[in-house]
């Protein structure tokens, strides 16, 4: 079936700028006209954003690999007896960033970390700290709803309070990890250790309460239904719709290798990948940017998803770790000249910016 | 209405890819609603001593390199076996253009196959042919006959790279000229041998080059209709003397998209996994192509026998299904063996 003669009372909705129902969003997980797909998400792109490409100059620092979460999908989390297992002193922690400071457009860290079994919040919160002292200049991006939940687990805090203190200690956005699918089947199933649906998107809605923006994401391709991939999406435009706090939305395809989960599951394909990134375009009408998280979809797959609704294709990242555990195969690092000559062959705009899209340079 | 030069180099330059790529869908579509057809053949080849040094090739060696090698027939019948165990229908012999052997060495080898397998050889490019036939001190289409007379069913559309003179004598400068390839192509359609055409971009050719070479094949295949199918590859600067970067998986969609729009009169566009990787050669199906060719019997996977054999179809049917077609193993006529 063919999307001008079967989707065209979904193409009218999209031309009007009305809103796609949850029926709609299945539907179009059933279309196999990518290319229109692809037209109709980047066309509701550049009216929302225009040709500018965001991307910034940033370095993941992940305290520690050492994780009571267990999660299937996962192939970066360890025991604390494993081989591998680490947790870095806050010397060793901002002996990354010393090292990824040789670049001097150097702007923002990544922050994001297992749920160690004997760290307590001041743990963490003292190494953002540290971070935030001796780098005050970088913008500081990081811990995802499940942290923040396992924090407020930990301490007896309350989720506002750890924000609060977060906040006060440097941080200036969360991260968008940790959604996987908004679902307490597939969470059940999957990763029943860590923050329920509902734990997640309380953390988000307290945040965006404090003023703190957050980003959001999905992980696809793995246990979840088409249904669910649609209504993980709607949780997020409604919690939009009451907040406004979400700046961006990552697709990220699960990747199989050195996982449990992976044993039974294959990678997704480059259609699906394609296609979910443009669905989200659209079925996210009131989320401003969309990712192509290069780690995840590989360079090209990334660069060709900038015409399939995606306006942001994150950053140099410096050394990625957590993916390549899981098999990722594109590089663990991209030069700031490789990102810009990505955006400029893609025939858009490239602008530096930092983790609140504010931007910091662009190159027009 | 045919698609004018003018119109084509403006779209290369700054058309939307992804509107070229409905444009381009749609007429895949028209042909060939959703079946996509793919290959089961082995490349064979017999030599990597090459006279011709191009600069963008890393295969080529010297005669008296250490790598050197000429395969003898009993090595090339060795691996014709493997292919039929292992399930192939075609085989694509090609190689260096060795500095000193008769056309006696190709038609022996040809009909040494073809006494002990039926299977179809869909071997030697342009080149090759011209070097044979000069060797020989034949005519172009002397030396066809004779290798069709030894068993040659068709010939693969190799050595094309960008049919503009000006690029190939600064790419390749002692290879054949636009003209000799055409003409080789020409020659062969004459007696009913047919062929594939073939484009290598990210030569550093314009995109007003890039439209030279459809439009100097959308005439020939007007005047002999001898072209079943449109073949682009993007130059692998990796290990080369040229070096230099890779075009965009956006430059190469774009031009996959431009060339069924402008090629009108050619059947099948071939969408390259090999050259671009299984997750782009995958999108192509939705930019106008309907055939990925081959699954490319490797080696040590023909040696690997049945179970590598089998994944690797299995892979092909995925990634055809996973577009939402339907899979088809082809012959290399096109025309349907199995369905999926």
């Amino acid at each position: 079936m063919y999307a001008t003669d079967e989707y065209a009372d979904i193409e009218q909705k999209i031309l009007n700028g009305e809103r796609l129902t949850r029926e709609d969003g299945i539907r179009l997980f059933n279309c196999h006209d990518i290319a229109w797909l692809g037209n109709m998400a980047d066309m509701v792109r550049k009216k929302k954003c225009g040709d500018i490409v965001y991307y910034n100059v940033n370095c993941h620092v992940n305290l520690t690999n050492i994780c009571t979460s267990h999660c299937k999908f996962c192939a970066f989390g360890k025991d604390k007896d494993s081989k591998g297992a680490y947790a870095f002193s806050i010397e060793e922690a901002l002996n990354v960033v010393r090292d990824a400071k040789k670049d001097p457009n150097l702007a923002g860290l990544h922050v994001v970390s297992g749920l160690h079994p004997d760290w307590t919040f001041e743990d963490y919160l003292e190494r953002l700290q540290a971070l935030h002292n001796e780098f005050p200049e970088l913008y500081l991006k990081g811990f995802t709803g499940v942290e923040i939940t396992h924090f407020s687990k930990i301490s007896g805090l309350s989720v506002e309070e750890v924000l609060k203190k977060l906040k006060a200690a440097g941080l200036k956005a969360i991260a968008g990890g940790g959604a996987e699918i908004l679902s307490d089947r597939v969470r059940t199933e999957l990763c029943p250790k860590k923050a329920t649906a509902d734990e997640w998107i309380e953390v988000a809605r307290t945040a965006h309460k404090l003023g703190i923006k957050t980003n959001a994401s999905m992980l696809y391709g793995h246990i979840e239904t088409i249904e669910e991939r649609v209504d993980h999406l709607i949780k997020l435009r409604d919690l939009q719709d009451e907040t406004g706090g979400l700046q961006t939305f990552i697709c990220f395809p699960f990747l199989p290798k050195n996982t449990e989960l992976g044993k039974n599951v294959k990678q997704t394909s480059m259609w699906d990948d394609l296609r979910t990134m443009a669905i989200s375009r659209l079925m996210l009408d009131n989320i401003k940017n969309i990712k192509a998280y290069w780690v995840m979809l590989t360079v090209p797959v990334a660069q060709i998803a900038l015409g399939f609704g995606a306006n942001d294709i994150d950053g140099t990242v410096h050394k990625e770790t957590i993916l390549h555990d899981a098999g990722a195969t594109s590089p663990t690092a991209l030069s700031e000249d490789h990102i810009i000559k990505i955006i400029r062959d893609a025939g858009r705009i490239p602008a530096a910016c930092d983790c609140n899209f504010n931007i910091l340079r662009r190159f027009d | 209405m045919r698609m004018k030069s003018k119109e084509a180099v403006e779209l290369l330059n700054n058309g939307d890819p992804i509107e070229m790529g409905r444009a381009a869908d749609a007429e895949r579509r028209k042909r060939f609603d959703d079946t996509v057809t793919f290959i089961v053949d082995r490349n064979i080849n017999y030599t990597n001593v090459c006279k011709n040094e191009c600069r963008f090739c890393a295969f080529f060696r010297r005669k008296d390199h250490k790598d050197a090698y000429l395969l003898t027939n009993e090595e090339i019948l060795a691996k014709v076996q493997e292919t039929v165990d292992a399930g192939g229908t075609q085989l694509m012999i090609q190689g260096g253009l060795y500095p000193d052997l008769g056309l006696k060495y190709y038609e022996d080898m040809l009909k040494a196959i073809k006494s002990k397998y039926d299977i179809t050889i869909h071997s030697f490019t342009a080149t090759e042919i011209q070097h044979f036939a000069y060797q020989e001190g034949i005519s172009i289409l002397e030396c066809l006959k004779r290798l069709q007379a030894a068993g040659l069913d068709s010939l693969p559309g190799g050595g094309a790279e960008i049919l503009v003179d000006e690029v190939r004598k600064r790419v390749s400068p002692k290879k054949i000229m636009t003209d000799d390839w055409l003409h080789v192509m020409e020659c062969a359609h004459s007696i009913g041998m047919e062929s594939t055409a073939t484009m290598v971009i990210g030569l550093g050719e314009t995109m007003a080059q890039r439209i030279e070479h459809m439009d100097r094949i959308r005439q020939l295949q007007d005047k002999t209709g001898g072209f079943r199918a449109f073949i682009s590859w993007t130059f692998q600067p990796h290990n080369t003397e040229m070096g230099g970067e890779k075009v965009s998986g956006w430059d190469y969609m774009r031009n996959l998209a431009m060339s069924r729009l402008y090629m009108d009169n050619i059947k099948h566009i071939q969408g390259s996994w090999v050259t671009q990787g299984e997750r782009i050669g995958q999108l192509t199906l939705g930019f106008g192509a309907d055939d990925l060719g081959s699954i490319m019997l490797e080696e040590n996977v023909v040696r690997a026998a049945g179970t590598a054999y089998d994944m690797s179809i299995n892979k092909m049917v995925e990634m055809i299904k996973g577009a939402g077609k339907k899979p088809a193993q082809r012959n290399t006529k096109y025309e349907i063996l199995r369905r999926f």
